[in-house]
């Protein structure tokens, strides 16, 4: 089996304009984020490159020999550790911010 | 136009609608209230867009047989990554979480690069076109520098011993790097002028993974959200450029939004250190010129407080803001503080967190920690929104936190000289808790300790919040 593992072809001029416009789409986006929230937002977006798995995936269905087995048996295993691992431990930080403690304990003022 | 099949169509609108949801997602992390939902959309998009490329590829056309070791691969990367990532994201600490995000960041780039060797090695003996070329060098050199500076700073920020926190000195550390980008470069022109040699590819690959090496290791503990941040954008350009080799859409947007985010942190962290990001990366402080000079002229003598005062000083204010730095957090005070802050509240004291954008080891990584301890996040404030309340605040507290807060910063000749700083020094009273009068990562004294309106507490973080708390029940 030897298909081509490229899925999708299109024009280098149309790939290189959804790049430049997706990095001002980012830009625009993420600019609004604030520094409270950097750190899940860094978190939250190393999930996002975790797409990578789908060219992990494309790659392992196409090969067909010892090297290209290896290779893309760490890709796909790196990549899913990126997702699987980035959003979980994303959501586990954004649980924690809330506007009043879990267990408020006294919220009487004496003074 | 392309006439699609219906099974194309679906895949391609399946990565559509992912990169949607992550564009969805990183908007609605412009608020604590929304980010959580925005997470989730953004996982829905990831698994959205994988699912699809999973029956793409399983009911595609004339692409011969079924590959089931392809398949078996598929799974079994899939179960052993995710299961990893599972169990490490659902154990770390938050105090860790610089180091499992580095390698994350780490994983994510080495995979990038696995894809685009795959492809070189795949398509043996024709020369690429052009375009394709110079994604795939570019892939393969990104993602490798990503891969082993990401696990440089992962180790560094764990403290292993063979990558010390600090910053380590290479020998020659210029030269080699010199050295690495000229084979870099000099391997890209010969393949961009027509050549397929795989060799020459494995010696570009091989410099990008030493380039990574002497990128990162040079690099000091309290720089380390620039770098972390900076390999981050990195990563993001190699997905992208994954994207390219593999005329992949969702990669290309995915890996250009993360390369946006990553850059905008890297601007962010280096303008709050008021430091270029070539000064980082060329090495720690004072390696520059005018670091000595400055020390002289602080002098004066350093008043002591007692507990009890203390205690006083902020029972009795009617604003206390706390200044938190990374010393809180080694101290694993992050509860105490809390503790403090809610039996000061019950005593109608309002209280507030001046956050510095480098008060932790990645950006934002000093809310996260107040967060876990049950701070509401409306009184974590970030540094321009509250640096003029410390006009009105009684007392400023300040734990852990050194440089940030040293009014040397205004001066020139110094070396923290520019770096926007917090306004300790407005506040009516001051108390630093702090266990001995050593110095902070830039090396220098810091005035505001022999400021008269500063009271110091020379206590543990953790013992003496424990203190203060039983102190000012007492009262």
């Amino acid at each position: 089996m030897n298909g081509d593992p490229a899925v999708t072809s299109m024009p280098i001029d149309l790939a290189f304009t959804i790049f430049v416009l997706a990095i001002m789409c980012g830009v625009a986006v993420i600019s609004k984020v604030p520094a409270t929230l950097h750190t899940p937002l860094m978190s939250g977006a190393n999930s996002i490159h975790g797409i990578v798995l789908v060219g992990a995936m494309i790659i392992a269905v196409a090969a067909d020999n010892p090297v290209s087995y290896v290779l893309s048996f760490l890709a796909v295993a790196f990549a899913s550790l990126n997702v699987v691992g980035g959003y979980v431990v994303t959501d586990r930080m954004l649980q924690m911010f809330r506007r009043k403690p879990a267990a408020p304990k006294t919220d009487k003022a004496e003074g | 136009m392309v006439n699609l099949t219906p099974l194309d169509a679906f895949v391609r609108l399946a990565w559509l609608l992912g990169a949607v949801a992550f564009v969805i997602g990183l908007s609605r992390m412009n608020s604590p209230a929304t980010a959580r939902n925005g997470n989730l959309v953004s996982a829905g998009g990831m698994v959205l867009a994988i699912g699809a490329t999973a029956v793409y590829l399983l009911f595609r056309p004339s692409t011969g047989s079924f590959n089931v070791v392809g398949w078996l691969i598929i799974l079994a990367g899939i179960a052993v990554g995710g299961g990893y990532g599972l169990y490490s994201a659902r154990t770390v600490k938050m105090t860790a979480m610089p180091q499992l995000v580095s390698l994350f960041n780490a994983v994510g780039g080495g995979a990038a690069a696995l894809i685009a060797i795959d492809e070189y090695l795949r398509h043996a003996g024709t020369v690429p076109g052009l375009q394709e070329n110079v994604a795939t060098v570019l892939d393969i050199a990104i993602g490798a520098v990503t891969f082993t500076g990401s696990l440089i700073a992962s180790g560094k920020l764990m403290g292993l011993r063979i990558t010390p926190s600090r910053a380590v000195k290479i020998p020659g550390g210029q030269l080699v790097t010199l050295v690495l980008a000229a084979v870099v470069i000099a391997g890209s022109a010969f393949l961009f002028l027509g050549n397929y040699n795989a060799a020459v590819m494995a010696g570009i690959l091989i410099a990008a993974l030493i380039f990574g090496i002497t990128l990162a290791l040079p690099i000091g503990g309290a720089d380390m959200p620039v770098v972390i941040s900076l390999l981050n954008s990195f990563t993001g350009t190699a997905v992208a450029m994954a994207g390219f080799v593999l005329n992949n859409p969702v990669l290309i947007i995915a890996g250009a939004l993360v390369g946006a985010s990553g850059a905008i942190l890297t601007k962010l962290m280096a303008d709050a250190m008021n430091r270029s990001i070539l000064n980082i990366m060329l090495g720690g402080f004072g390696g520059g010129d005018s670091a000595t000079a400055a020390v002289a002229g602080v002098g004066g003598s350093v008043r002591e407080v007692s507990l009890d005062d203390a205690a006083i000083q902020l029972a009795y204010a009617s604003s206390v803001i706390v200044v938190p730095g990374y010393g809180l957090a080694v101290a694993q005070a992050q509860h105490g503080v809390r503790e403090l802050a809610e039996v000061l509240e019950a005593k109608g004291v309002d209280v507030k967190y001046a956050i510095h954008p480098v008060a932790g080891r990645m950006p934002g990584h000093m809310n996260v920690l107040l967060a876990e301890a049950n701070v509401p996040y409306p009184q974590l404030r970030e540094m321009d929104d509250i640096n003029p309340e410390f006009d009105r605040c009684d007392v400023a507290l300040v734990i852990g936190a050194n440089d940030v807060t040293n009014p040397a910063a205004r001066k020139p000749g110094s070396p923290v000289s520019g770096m926007p700083i917090l306004d300790v020094d407005h506040a009516k009273n001051i108390i630093v808790m702090k266990r001995s009068m050593g110095r902070g990562y830039a090396g220098i004294d810091n005035e505001l300790y022999t400021n008269p309106k500063t009271g110091m507490l020379f206590k543990d973080a953790k013992a003496g919040l424990a203190e203060l708390v039983a102190a000012v029940k007492a009262l």
